[in-house]
């Protein structure tokens, strides 16, 4: 079992025939994702690896009957690609690039809510269902193990570091999800707890946070309620202090967003909170 | 990317939103000239740090002559770590009341939000909640004339007061949506003679948008160090302390410096080699770290798109080239690690494949620790 990517989903690769587009569609399929086509504007009807070159999302759909989509274009060219995928039924939508501008990601979020698709990013590693030998993302692939674990990340190496120790420690993961690194994104901590929450083959979960924003302190009072244990780490103790906004960032949070005031709503709400990366592993095994 | 007031101010004005008369001196005859002209005046110094006022920041010249000696003090004055290069001369304002307005995205909601208060001025953030007013965009339907008069009511506002504030919402939503602003804030947004001006004025673009507006001036920030890395492409902070740290990923190098502080270290900066940089950046980088003079070099990796042989070749290369004069500790997982091991091993370096020791041997060879 896992979380919004499994063994089902058909997935297309936007922007397969770039050098990264090529690389992960090759290490995507190494690891078992049921990749079944790539779009690539001008390049339709090639193929690569095997895989069906489309010159539009539509086709590709038409096509192969895909539901997912993982997107690798310049970050200038995201918005489009992201609504193309939309517009054409895509329900779960991988958006790996980073440095795409805020108002764009914006736009694609709101729109996703009103069509009902999912966004994982931008700017994320992406979902790995371990469980399900599936993947939409870039990580490495032999760092992950099948088991009880639900990971949600904010940040990339960092959830690679926690889920390896995890993995070495005998706890394999059933979904790994990367939220992704920037200030407007698909998921939050609750909608992917929330997830976790309905998904039986899931015992415990970790949460890999950090300073800055109030997402840790929205998902405590989400975590009350979860009815599973929850292990979190957040990042960002002898960090400089983020870089101010004004006076909007500290009227909006208000005290919140400091290691602080996280650590005490996530305890407060009965996870476990551990201080060192190398923690997580232990702090799961006690509750699993 | 952050705009100096005067810049900001320009761009407000362009939208038709009301400024006082201003001027960009650098030199006390530029200022002389200036307060000559628009009459007593505010010395502004233009660093892109909050609270300059209470740092001494803003200075009042009733003359010419006074803004003449006033600047000669201010220019090349430390304002929290920042120099100050140029001042911005402005009419001294007769201000009967402030009002605090700001646009900005909430990452929560994932929506433009907009704040306004009639408690405006240097100590909004002291301000009670309630005399805040928030009001979420939806960015499909944007601000229309009518959101702009509601947010008035909201805060009470009336007669001219009503109609300009009204009016400057909308201009104000446009000046975010049309520049990719990631905040737009007037604070105080002052009454003088019963017309709004915007008095003091932030502006900063995303810069991930930067590309797609070639109109905004580019701003440059942080120290000689930090612009050098940030050439190369790589995020870096400098800190206090003299473990010199690289590891990739934002959140990575974050974990690093705390597993630092945690043996009881000090971290002397923040470097985010990136998800995947290959080996000429991240020699780069170590060779700034190298410049640093740091009693310790730690290099955190974790090999995702990273790979291990890369950073052990940028390793070697920096060793053999301008050297490495203090004690180094790798810890290299992850892909190619086999790989990046041997070749460290080869040229006598012992890679540590667990983080916890890694940072603890750093720790003890800065002759820190508990």
């Amino acid at each position: 079992m896992a979380i919004l990517l499994t063994r089902e989903s058909r997935v297309i690769v936007q922007g397969m025939t770039g050098n990264q587009g090529r690389f992960h569609t090759g290490q995507m399929q190494a690891y078992g994702t049921n990749v079944v086509g790539g779009t690539s504007p001008g390049k339709g009807g090639q193929r690569i690896d095997g895989i069906p070159v489309f010159d539009t999302v539509s086709a590709a759909v038409k096509a192969t009957g895909a539901d997912a989509s993982i997107v690798f274009v310049p970050a200038p060219f995201a918005k489009d690609a992201a609504f193309e995928a939309m517009e054409n039924g895509i329900k779960l939508l991988v958006m790996i690039p980073e440095h795409i501008p805020v108002q764009d990601a914006m736009a694609i979020v709101t729109r996703a809510r009103d069509l009902g698709v999912v966004v994982i990013g931008p700017n994320t590693f992406g979902i790995i269902s371990p469980g399900e030998k599936t993947k939409m993302g870039i990580m490495p692939n032999h760092i992950y193990q099948s088991g009880p674990i639900g990971v949600v990340a904010r940040s990339g190496t960092l959830s690679y570091e926690i889920a390896f120790s995890l993995t070495n420690a005998g706890l394999g993961q059933t979904t790994v999800v990367g939220m992704g690194g920037d200030p407007v994104v698909g998921q939050n901590f609750v909608s992917v707890l929330e997830e976790f929450k309905h998904d039986a083959a899931t015992k415990a979960i970790v949460m890999v946070g950090e300073i800055g924003g109030s997402a840790e302190e929205e998902a405590a009072e989400h975590i009350k309620r979860l009815g599973k244990p929850v292990v979190a780490y957040l990042a960002g103790r002898a960090a400089p202090p983020g870089k101010r906004m004004g006076h909007a960032g500290a009227i909006i949070e208000r005290g919140r967003g400091t290691l602080e005031s996280k650590e005490k709503a996530l305890t407060a709400a009965g996870a476990t909170v551990v201080t060192m990366p190398w923690q997580v592993a232990e702090a799961v095994k006690k509750l699993v | 990317m952050k705009q100096y007031e005067y810049l900001a101010k320009q761009i407000l004005a362009s939208y038709g939103i009301p400024i006082p008369p201003g001027r960009v001196v650098d030199t006390p005859e530029d200022a002389e000239a200036a307060v000559r002209e628009i009459g007593p005046a505010a010395l502004k110094a233009q660093v892109l740090v909050g609270g300059r006022g209470k740092a001494g920041g803003i200075r009042f010249a009733q003359n010419a002559e006074e803004a003449k000696t006033l600047t000669k003090a201010m220019m090349g004055m430390d304002l929290k770590g920042y120099t100050v290069e140029r001042l911005y001369a402005e009419g001294k304002l007769e201000i009967e009341q402030e009002i605090y307005i700001s646009v900005t995205t909430d990452g929560n909601t994932k929506a433009p939000l907009i704040m306004a208060s009639r408690a405006g001025g240097v100590e909004i953030e002291e301000v009670d909640d309630r005399e805040i007013v928030r009001r979420h965009i939806d960015p499909r339907v944007g601000v229309e004339p009518y959101f702009g008069r509601e947010l008035a009511a909201a805060l009470g506002l009336e007669g001219t007061l009503f109609k300009e504030f009204s009016d400057l919402v909308v201009k104000l939503y446009r000046i975010y949506r049309d520049k990719d602003a990631e905040l737009v804030e007037i604070n105080p947004l002052a009454v003088v003679k019963g017309h709004l001006v915007a008095a003091d004025a932030r502006l900063n673009i995303d810069d991930s948008a930067m590309y797609r507006h070639p109109e905004i001036q580019r701003v440059d920030e942080g120290s000689v160090l930090e612009k050098k890395v940030q050439e190369i492409g790589l995020a870096y902070v400098e800190l206090d302390g003299d473990i010199a740290v690289m590891a990739n990923g934002a959140g990575m190098a974050m974990a690093t410096l705390d597993a630092i502080q945690f043996f009881g270290g000090r971290p002397a900066n923040f470097l985010d080699a990136g998800g995947g940089a290959s080996v000429e950046p991240t020699a780069q980088a170590l060779g700034v770290l190298v410049s640093m003079d740091p009693k310790v070099i730690f290099v955190n990796i974790f090999g995702g798109i990273t790979r291990c042989d890369d950073v052990a070749r940028a390793i070697l290369q920096v060793k053999e080239g301008v050297g490495i004069p203090v004690p180094l500790v790798v810890r290299l997982v992850g892909t190619n690690e086999a790989e990046g091991v041997r070749l460290l091993a080869e040229r006598g370096i012992a890679a540590y494949s667990e983080m916890a020791e890694a940072a603890e041997q750093a720790v003890k060879l800065a002759g820190e620790g508990r």
